[in-house]
């Protein structure tokens, strides 16, 4: 008997998951033991997932033939360097949300759980299975039920108009991305009437054709990742969908279109052009800062999130840009420092992304509010959440020596290292990207300083968040794990960059040195001189000094502490009110950014007796792009509509022209 | 790692977080002469310091351990910060922990821990100090990342020590860009110290404060470790600047010999710096607050400048 491969035991763990999904279904009268059985099951097969993707990492390709499907077209599956890693980060990050879930869920009426459990294996498999597959027509059946398994799962809140209609922009999108990556797989196929992925590998296209084919599989990566001006869904249905789900989709399932874009630019298409790059490196840009400013002006916690993946989509998409550029001017060694910097941003993002979605879960769940202008001071409520939150926030702002500046950090220096590209505009577009980088990443520093300081710090905004409670076990266990992976990622790159090598070995043919006489306490991507850096040594020392001050000012002097009202310069009679809300912290962003937002505002006059304000900031984009859209296909429609007069005898008609119409053609 | 230079290592290090006091103290007499005032004396801060440590430390009552706790990692950040720098000599074993990019992160951790520690307690002073501190951030830390790159582009390193070592020990050659970035950094300094135009450090009350809003609520141990902080941010800035722009007479590896020689430069330097300063700052009026997104966008677009200009010539 051959010795279990580690594809088959990534594919028990798909079949564990569809089974737990039945499991779901069959359980729905006993909600309990859905929650606190079935989701921890699902943990630990996560975790395995995980184990095993981290083990195949290194080892040859597995590839296996199932015979399912329609008969002649069997589902070709392959685990590669690249499909192991996206595997380790869906596991890794599955693992803590199924844990947190497994609390999150456990007050759930038991047909609705059901259901939910159901939907939300059969998405884990089916992105699973999209990192397995190994022919487009495999690929498009998990792709699209994923797509249609977190639409029911957006969708859990059903009764809410509003959810029914962030759905509903979810599910258009997702299907508009489905038709441009099935057309690029169409194009790459390229006649020979295989779909599988190795003869696409073996099918080398012309310029224009490989061109046309990134195109499509850009924009149609780009709608599932929120890339601009698809973006539209994203802060639709991330606030709609239960938080841990909201986690798994920014988490997770953003990165099956980065994996995607991956695969289609560097495995089936081989050889990119350089402009894609540019292409790539503007829209990423445009993504990062379009998603951070939005981000600073949001005032629903969820929203706000769901704005700051697009940032870091961005970001990730800004890596794979330079990684296209280098890699097509055959600068294997920066290509490889640019991609590794990418996928360690995605399994960055995964993280704490994952671990922001579920505090924020736990907070609405603690006191049923979104809108942070209500929330305030829940450190002292929930003050186990607020920490593992805090990592989080700190990890996402790019701060050392946590993971998000770890590899924005690498990006940094993909950049810097750069400027000897063979085309003068690039050399001008390099210095001008990493200053529009360097400004994203410090916007996202005010952004989590609003989302952390409005929603724990400060004074609660109304009396009933003094009843908070905390969050339950499981979903401590879940944040901390989440949390526990944003220190570890961050405190040991070196270790991180080197199961990244054979991704990067794989994708462009280069990896980056574990640099063996450097220890792994160091990260120097390329010469020790040129660029190092060392989040343990920084950690120990910020320790360090923080304990010696703590040790000096308590030994020289007395440790004496009252507690009285706060001062703030004397005014006696402040209130919760005086605060900044989540919009008075933004006014600033507002007015800085003010031509990217349409700015409705409603003030009130000084003779009002109900004085009411209301501003809100809409997107223009939604103006420029989809209205357009949406108007032409009103027209279109109409147009149409006018053939259709319910009489039989004019149907007859047009069948009748239409056959002497074909009848002229075929002659 | 040698002993020679983890001996220098703790002697910068004990060095900086005893003089930096006295390099604020310098800089408010200068201000105190040029506006006809006879000062207080460059050991002012020092008073200011002891004078705190043994006051009954007053915390508001609904003070959060982040609030207790953020002093104390400002200090640490900024003594980490002042520490690596390399003042005296290019011998700093700890040094190539932190690079150039990292220091402006631990700018941004200890800018952001101040910040949340304002809006802790809740008042209105506090959020407003944060969100205006974050507003001059957003703009100071890409400025500030812009002039460093473009250092690290003419040494193709984003290693401090590796820049200065080559800025000071190449034969002297005038970079265009390096002027672009020397006045967007002498712009982002005055903004991320809380000095004049963008903010005054010996104001209370007033309703365009930055910093002092921040820290309206603490006392006594709190408020003198982020006082000593400041300084030390200051020294750090100042000494960053003189690594970058003037790196003249900085002792090069285990040259023990140079050290009396590089130890006469930096005072010179930093006295000189420090006066520079307060003529500045005395020169200058207080900017409203509504001006200091222009004021920031200015130097992040010199320093944005610096670079281009650095490929436009390629050099």
């Amino acid at each position: 008997m051959p010795a279990l491969l580690p594809i088959d035991s990534v594919a028990g763990v798909i079949l564990f998951w569809l089974a737990l999904a039945l499991l779901g279904l069959a359980l729905q009268n006993a909600p309990r033991l859905i929650a606190q059985l079935l989701f921890p099951l699902s943990a630990i097969g996560a975790l395995a997932l995980a184990a095993t993707a981290l083990g195949a990492l290194g080892g040859p390709a597995n590839v296996a033939v199932l015979p399912l499907g329609l008969p002649d077209l069997p589902f070709h599956l392959r685990l590669d360097a690249l499909s192991s890693f996206f595997l380790l980060l869906l596991g890794a990050a599955a693992s803590g949300i199924s844990l947190f879930s497994a609390g999150y869920f456990r007050t759930m009426p038991g047909r609705a759980l059901g259901l939910l459990c159901f939907q939300y294996h059969l998405f884990l498999a089916s992105m699973a299975l999209v990192f397995l597959a190994d022919d487009a027509y495999l690929f498009m059946v998990a792709w699209e039920s994923m797509a249609l398994s977190s639409y029911f799962l957006v969708t859990t809140d059903h009764t809410l108009p509003q959810n029914r209609r962030a759905g509903f922009l979810y599910l258009l999108i997702a299907h508009v991305g489905a038709i441009g990556i099935l057309m690029s797989f169409g194009v790459m196929q390229g006649g020979h009437g295989d779909y599988t992925f190795a003869t696409m590998r073996g099918s080398h296209l012309s310029g224009l054709w490989a061109s046309v084919t990134f195109l499509l599989a850009l924009f149609g990566f780009g709608a599932k990742a929120g890339i601009l001006p698809l973006h539209a869904w994203l802060p639709e249905a991330h606030p709609a969908a239960p938080s841990p789900v909201s986690a798994m989709m920014s988490g997770i399932m953003l990165k099956t279109a980065i994996y995607g874009i991956l695969r289609v630019t560097f495995d089936l298409l081989s050889a990119p052009l350089w402009w894609w790059g540019t292409i790539a490196l503007t829209l990423g840009l445009l993504t990062a800062l379009f998603g951070v400013i939005f981000a600073a002006v949001q005032t629903d916690m969820k929203r706000l999130l769901a704005y700051s993946s697009i940032e870091n989509i961005g970001i990730i998409l800004v890596g794979i840009g330079l990684t296209i550029t280098f890699h097509a001017f055959h600068m294997q060694a920066l290509s490889a420092l640019a991609l590794t910097a990418t996928l360690y941003h995605a399994l960055n993002h995964a993280f704490m992304k994952g671990l922001l979605f579920l505090g924020a879960g736990s907070v609405l769940h603690a006191t049923g509010e979104r809108n942070m202008g209500k929330l305030g001071g829940l450190i002292h409520q929930m003050p186990k959440a607020a920490l593992l939150v805090l990592v989080g926030t700190l990890a996402i702002a790019g701060l050392p020596p946590l993971n998000g500046f770890a590899s924005e950090w690498l990006l940094l220096q993909a950049f810097l290292l750069s400027p000897t590209l063979p085309h003068p505009y690039l050399n001008m577009l390099v210095p001008v990207a990493a200053a529009a980088l360097a400004l994203a990443a410090a916007l996202a520093g005010y952004v989590m300083v609003k989302f952390y300081g409005i929603i724990f710090l400060g004074q609660p905004r109304s009396e009933k968040l003094r009843s908070a409670h905390d969050a339950g076990g499981w979903e401590q266990f879940g944040l901390a794990w989440l949390a526990l992976g944003c220190i570890a990622l961050g405190m040991f790159p070196m270790l991180v960059i080197d199961h990244l090598a054979p991704v990067t070995q794989f994708l462009v043919g280069h990896q980056l040195h574990g640099n063996t006489a450097q220890s792994w306490l160091w990260l120097t991507p390329v010469q020790p001189e040129r660029a190092s850096y060392s989040p343990l040594i920084l950690f120990s020392i910020i320790v360090i000094g923080v304990l010696f001050s703590l040790l000096v000012v308590k030994k020289f002097y007395h440790g004496r502490l009252r507690r009285g009202p706060a001062w703030d310069c004397g005014f006696p009679e402040q209130s919760a009110r005086m605060q900044d809300t989540a919009e008075g912290f933004s006014q600033p962003i507002r007015q800085i950014f003010e031509m990217f937002f349409g700015v409705i505002r409603e003030l009130p006059s000084p003779f009002d007796k109900h004085p009411r304000y209301r501003g809100e900031t809409i997107d223009r984009l939604w103006n420029l792009f989809y209205v357009p859209i949406i108007k032409l296909a009103t027209t279109l429609s109409s147009l149409i509509g006018k053939l259709q007069h319910g009489r039989i005898h004019i149907y007859l008609m047009y069948s009748f022209i239409t056959l002497l119409a074909l009848l002229a053609f075929v002659r | 790692m040698n002993l020679s230079a983890l001996l220098f290592q703790l002697l910068q290090d004990t060095l900086v977080v005893l003089a930096a006091p006295l390099l604020l103290g310098w800089v408010n007499q200068c201000r105190a002469w040029l506006q006809n005032r006879s000062g207080a004396g460059v050991l002012q801060p020092y008073r200011k310091l002891i004078k705190l440590f043994h006051k009954d430390a007053v915390l508001a009552h609904n003070a959060s351990p982040l609030f207790r706790f953020m002093p104390y990692i400002l200090f640490a950040c900024m003594w980490l910060a002042a520490a690596l720098v390399p003042v005296l000599a290019t011998d700093l074993p700890l040094s190539p922990a932190v690079d150039v990019i990292a220091l402006v992160g631990i700018f941004a951790l200890a800018r952001v821990f101040i910040s949340l520690a304002a809006m802790d307690i809740g008042t209105a002073f506090g959020t407003l100090g944060a969100r205006r501190e974050m507003l001059v951030g957003f703009l100071a830390e890409p400025a500030l990342l812009m002039v460093f790159f473009t250092a690290s582009v003419i040494s193709h390193s984003t290693s401090l020590i590796t820049i200065v070592e080559t800025l000071a020990h190449t034969q002297f050659v005038l970079y265009p860009s390096l002027a672009f970035a020397a006045v967007a950094f002498v712009m982002v300094l005055l903004a991320e110290n809380a000095r004049i135009p963008v903010d005054n450090p010996s104001t209370h009350l007033e309703l365009t404060m930055i910093h002092e809003a921040m820290i309206l609520e603490y006392s006594a141990r709190h408020l003198a470790l982020i006082e000593w902080a400041s300084a030390l941010k200051l020294l750090a800035y100042i000494t960053i600047g003189i690594a970058l722009f003037l790196p003249w007479g900085i002792a090069a590896a285990d040259h023990w010999s140079a050290l009396p020689i590089a130890l006469v430069a930096l005072f010179v330097k930093l006295t000189a710096a420090g006066a520079g300063l307060a003529l500045l700052e005395t020169l200058s009026a207080k900017m409203r607050i509504f001006r200091v997104p222009e004021f920031m966008g200015t130097a992040f677009l010199l320093a944005v400048l610096g670079m281009l200009t650095h490929f436009l010539l390629g050099s």
